[in-house]
Order: structure tokens, then C-alpha cells, then sequence
């Protein structure tokens, strides 16, 4: 079935709007070529990172539709939205521009840190979907624990990060 | 307030602990009026579920009474009677509409590691680890019920406390597992553990139609129940073969579905569980999955497992050959139990589903502690042991 691309950002723009997703992953690898060949060996190629909403496209692609933690992105990534297949809803991607891609640091000790911009973007995806189906985004219960003990100082490394790591 | 917290393997405390509070405008706070133990609760105390956190509020299967709800709560009010399920579900992710509930997209604040654990995650529940969520659980004076107008359900009122607790867990999964086992009248099931969820999944049986329903476990007093309130035939398993047990009693053909309510800590015959147990300690395998290989052994060709016991990671000696060249359908979850709840108090009210003969022991939070210890270990005819907060 093919999928009707409804809106990108700036970068990847009229071009991929008409070409789809054979276009993204062309320009996707060609962001990765030019990784390769720029000199810095970067651990995860720059891929989409994408959420599936379950509301109609309409919904995201027309102004003021799609909500603030993806806007407040928009500068350091391109934002995609496409129909999702068999009435699934809505594929809403973000993927890291270019040029911030080759410079902030990506891998397990930029994850570990918190400081792998790819996080900022799962996070992000994971809030917008939330507001968009429920109207807001679940607090975890707090204080999370009574006790510190050493191991739970590191799950609770753990849980800061989860919102921005997985899968997705 | 009191609570009951996990501290380690084997080791719970009861503390005092901050009250919860309304933290989304979603939210309802439950003062609990009872609290009961599951056998799910067991794999946390013996340190089988990661991401548990040393003071983490355990206890996921509750009722009790809407105390306070935030702004946008519609469909309920303070002063209202509710069990509550012991999954959160936001009632909007594409899972939740349709009726796949504890597959929830919003409600796991710790997506990530459930991704890394699973691939992907699972919708939160109370008192369950980190990597469900990191909920506080229901062993506590009160509780905050995210997406409240989806995961309360109002208790009618003609039933009593103690047969709608189960209505939160034990009765929706082992409805669950009859449901979407694909029981149809004329059925013979097999149920692997009489517990709660294994009673509850043969009862379900036969309501959906099952001719004969076959409970296996080793604990006279949990069998007898099944006998008496699921009208069910027994296996002991520990005095016979219980696969050639199920072939005499089933014309030689095997049973239609077979329900396993055991999880990750099954026991069995002593040469199983001893090659189980040693796998399991030594790391070399995380559950010990005796009833899964019975239940794909025994069952006909072409017949249905479903899974209802928890487990957590990976399991050694899979019967991956039988599963494949006997034709059958192998299914599994969490339980779903927001589709089911309203008919299930039903069914309760209309004395059509006894749940009630499950409480064998009502004790106050403090002794929460020593009832877990006794449900463990399978003591005094422990069944389920409650708590009145």
C-alpha cells in the first residue's frame, strides 16, 4: 500500500513530499555516505525515529498541528508525517538534520550522559503521541522510592533515560 | 501512610511512606479498602522481575474508594466504590481501542527499558518493577489511578469486597485466557495451576462452553476448589504422569486448549525441576517453563496454548518442534482486563462466578510480611491472603 508523505520539515521538503518513502531513505543514505566520508566514524547510522498516532493526518499536518515538544525541535530535526497503513493512524518521524548529526556527540557513553541528541527526539515523539491521544503525558509516581540504596541509584539513572531510549 | 515495601529478595517491610498525590489532571487517589496477594507478586520477591527498586510499594490487584479526582476525571466521583484493574490503560493508544489494554503505548513512563527487555513495551501496572511503569502499588493506605476514567470500574452494590477484588486480576486473566484460548462449547481444556488465575480460567471454561475442564496442580486444598467452584476434574501431578493422565481422560486426542497459570517459577517432577531450577539459578535461563513444555506436549494436534503465567526473559529445552509439527496456536499476554471487568462484576453479582473462596486469609497490612510468606510457601491452606489497609 502506498502512503501518502503529508508534511516534512525545511531539509528534506518538496522533494520527498512527492517521492515518499523511497526518497527518505535515499536521502538517508546519503547522510550516511557522507558521514562515512567525513572523516568522524559515527556508531548509529542517522535514521527516522518514528511514533504511530492514532489520529488522522489531517490532524498533524495542517498549521498549528503538531504539538510543542516536536516544534521546539524543529531547528535540529526534520519532522515527517505520513498515513499510516490498514487505518493505523498516523506515522509522525523525526530524524536529526544533517549538520547536527555529524556534531553532537552519538553513541553509548553520549547515551549514558544524556547528552545523545537522539533522546531529546524519542522523548519528544513518545510526549506528542501522549498529548495528542490522552491530552497529556503520564507522570511517573513520585518520590519514586523511600530508600537509596546503591542498585536503585542506578535504575534510577535508568528510568531518567528510558523516556529517551528504546526502540523506537 | 503504611505501605508494604520490597527491599530486596525475599524481604519486604511495612513503611511510612509520602501519600500519593494527583500528579495528572486524569488521575483519581483510591483509599484501599483490599488488597490482595498474587502469585505474580511471588516472582518479585524472589528478585525474578528486574528493575525493582529497594522501597518500592508492591501489590497490584485492589478496590476501594475514590477519595479524590483531578479535573478531568468525568466518569467518576468522590465516594464511589471501584475496583480498579491492575493494568493502566490511557483507553485512546491504538491497543487500547482495540481492547488490547495492557499493550497500552501511554501509560509505561519507563518505555525504554521494556523496549530493551521485549523489544517493546508494555502498558504500566501497579507495583510491577521499573520496567512496567514504577507505579506504586495498592499494599498501601491509598493510591494514585492514572487514566482513572478508564482503569475504575464501579463495584454494584449487592457484591461484597471480598469477591470483587478479584474482578482487578485474578478473574479477567483467567478469563482472558479461555477467551482468546479460542474455548468453544464442546471444548475439553486443560489448566495448568489452581491458583486464583487457573480457577478463575476454569470457571471461564465452562462458561464459554468447555465440556470438560481439567485443572492440574499438586495442592490438594487448591484442587479441591476447582472441584467445587469450577467444576472441574483434578490432576495431582506430583502422584501421577500427567500427560498420560490427560490422553486416557481425553479419548487419546489430547486436550482442545491448554491454559498455563503457573509462570515463571513452576515447579514439576523432580527430574523437570531440578534441571529448571539449576538452569534457573545459575543464570543460565531466566524462568523455569515446566508447564509451557507439558501443556505444548500434551496438547492435541492442532490445539491452542495460551500463556497466562508471568515470565520475564528467556527459558532453556523449548519445544519449538512440537509446537511446529503438531500445528498449534501458542498466544500469551498480560491481561487485557478493562474489556472484561464490567461483565465479570456482573457474572460475580449475579452468583454466576464464585470468587469470594479464594480469600483463605484476611490480615491486616502490618502482618503483610508474614502472609507473603505463608502464600509462598503454601501454608495453612493459603490461597490468597488480603489486607484491610
Amino acid at each position: 500500500m502506498k502512503r501518502r508523505l503529508m508534511r516534512t520539515g525545511t531539509a528534506l521538503a518538496a522533494g520527498a513530499a512527492t517521492a515518499g518513502a523511497a526518497a527518505a531513505g535515499l536521502i538517508a543514505g546519503i547522510a550516511r555516505r557522507k558521514a562515512m566520508t567525513s572523516g568522524v566514524a559515527r556508531p548509529a547510522p542517522n535514521r527516522w525515529l518514528s511514533v504511530t498516532i492514532a489520529c488522522p493526518p489531517e490532524r498533524l499536518s495542517e498549521p498549528g498541528g503538531l504539538p510543542e515538544p516536536i516544534t521546539r525541535l524543529e531547528r535540529d530535526a526534520e519532522v515527517r508525517i505520513q498515513a499510516a497503513p490498514g487505518g493505523r493512524g498516523t506515522e509522525l518521524g523525526l530524524r536529526l538534520r544533517e549538520d547536527v548529526y555529524e556534531r553532537q556527540p552519538i553513541g553509548i557513553t553520549a547515551r549514558l550522559s544524556g547528552a545523545d541528541p537522539r533522546q531529546r527526539l524519542r522523548s519528544a515523539l513518545r510526549e506528542a503521541k501522549s498529548l495528542i491521544e490522552t491530552g497529556e503525558v503520564i507522570q511517573p509516581d513520585s518520590p519514586p522510592t523511600t530508600r537509596s540504596t546503591l542498585t536503585g541509584k542506578a535504575l534510577e539513572l535508568a528510568t531518567k533515560r528510558a523516556g529517551g531510549e528504546g526502540r523506537l | 501512610m503504611k505501605a508494604v515495601c520490597w527491599q530486596g529478595v525475599n524481604e519486604l517491610t511495612v513503611e511510612d511512606v509520602p501519600e500519593p498525590r494527583i500528579q495528572n489532571e486524569q488521575d483519581a487517589i483510591v483509599k484501599v479498602g483490599l488488597t490482595t496477594t498474587c502469585g505474580s507478586d511471588l516472582h518479585l520477591l524472589g528478585g525474578y522481575v528486574p528493575a525493582m527498586r529497594a522501597g518500592d510499594v508492591i501489590g497490584h490487584e485492589f478496590l476501594g474508594e475514590i477519595v479524590e479526582v483531578g479535573p478531568r476525571v468525568r466518569n467518576h466521583q468522590v465516594g464511589d466504590r471501584v475496583v480498579v484493574c491492575s493494568f493502566i490503560g490511557c483507553g485512546r493508544c491504538w491497543y487500547c481501542e482495540h481492547d488490547q489494554w495492557s499493550l497500552c503505548d501511554n501509560s509505561n513512563t519507563n518505555s525504554g527499558i521494556a523496549q530493551a527487555m521485549w523489544g517493546y513495551e508494555t502498558g504500566a501496572v501497579y507495583g510491577y518493577s521499573h520496567a512496567m511503569g514504577g507505579f506504586k502499588g495498592s499494599h498501601a493506605e491509598y493510591v494514585r489511578v492514572p487514566f482513572a476514567d478508564y482503569g475504575a470500574f464501579k463495584v454494584p452494590g449487592g457484591v461484597d469486597d471480598k469477591s470483587a477484588v478479584f474482578a482487578s486480576d485474578a478473574a479477567p486473566t483467567g478469563w482472558m485466557g479461555a477467551d482468546l484460548g479460542g474455548v468453544s462449547p464442546g471444548d475439553v481444556v486443560a489448566v495448568w495451576g489452581a491458583g486464583g488465575v487457573g480457577q478463575m480460567a476454569a470457571r471461564a471454561a465452562g462458561l464459554l462452553g468447555a465440556e470438560q475442564v481439567i485443572v492440574i496442580d499438586r495442592i490438594p486444598e487448591r484442587l479441591a476448589q476447582a472441584r467445587t467452584y469450577a467444576g472441574a476434574e483434578t490432576i495431582d501431578y506430583s502422584a501421577t504422569d500427567v500427560g498420560a493422565e490427560l490422553r486416557e481422560r481425553t479419548g487419546g486426542r489430547g486436550p482442545d486448549v491448554c491454559i498455563e497459570a503457573v509462570g515463571l517459577e513452576a515447579h514439576g517432577s523432580a527430574a523437570h525441576f531440578g534441571y529448571d531450577q539449576v538452569k534457573q539459578q545459575l543464570r543460565l535461563q531466566t524462568d523455569r517453563p515446566t508447564a509451557v513444555r507439558e501443556a505444548i506436549m500434551a496438547c492435541r494436534k492442532g490445539g491452542s496454548v495460551f500463556v497466562l503465567g508471568v515470565f520475564g526473559g528467556v527459558v532453556d529445552k523449548f519445544p519449538l518442534g512440537a509446537l511446529m509439527n503438531k500445528g498449534l496456536t501458542l498466544r500469551g499476554a498480560q491481561q487485557h482486563g478493562h474489556r472484561y471487568i464490567p461483565m465479570l462484576l456482573d457474572r460475580i453479582a449475579s452468583g454466576e462466578l464464585d470468587t469470594k473462596h479464594l480469600v483463605t486469609h484476611e490480615l491486616p497490612l502490618d502482618e503483610a510480611p508474614r502472609a507473603y510468606q505463608m502464600f509462598k510457601n503454601k501454608e495453612d491452606g493459603c490461597v490468597r491472603a488480603v489486607f484491610r489497609p
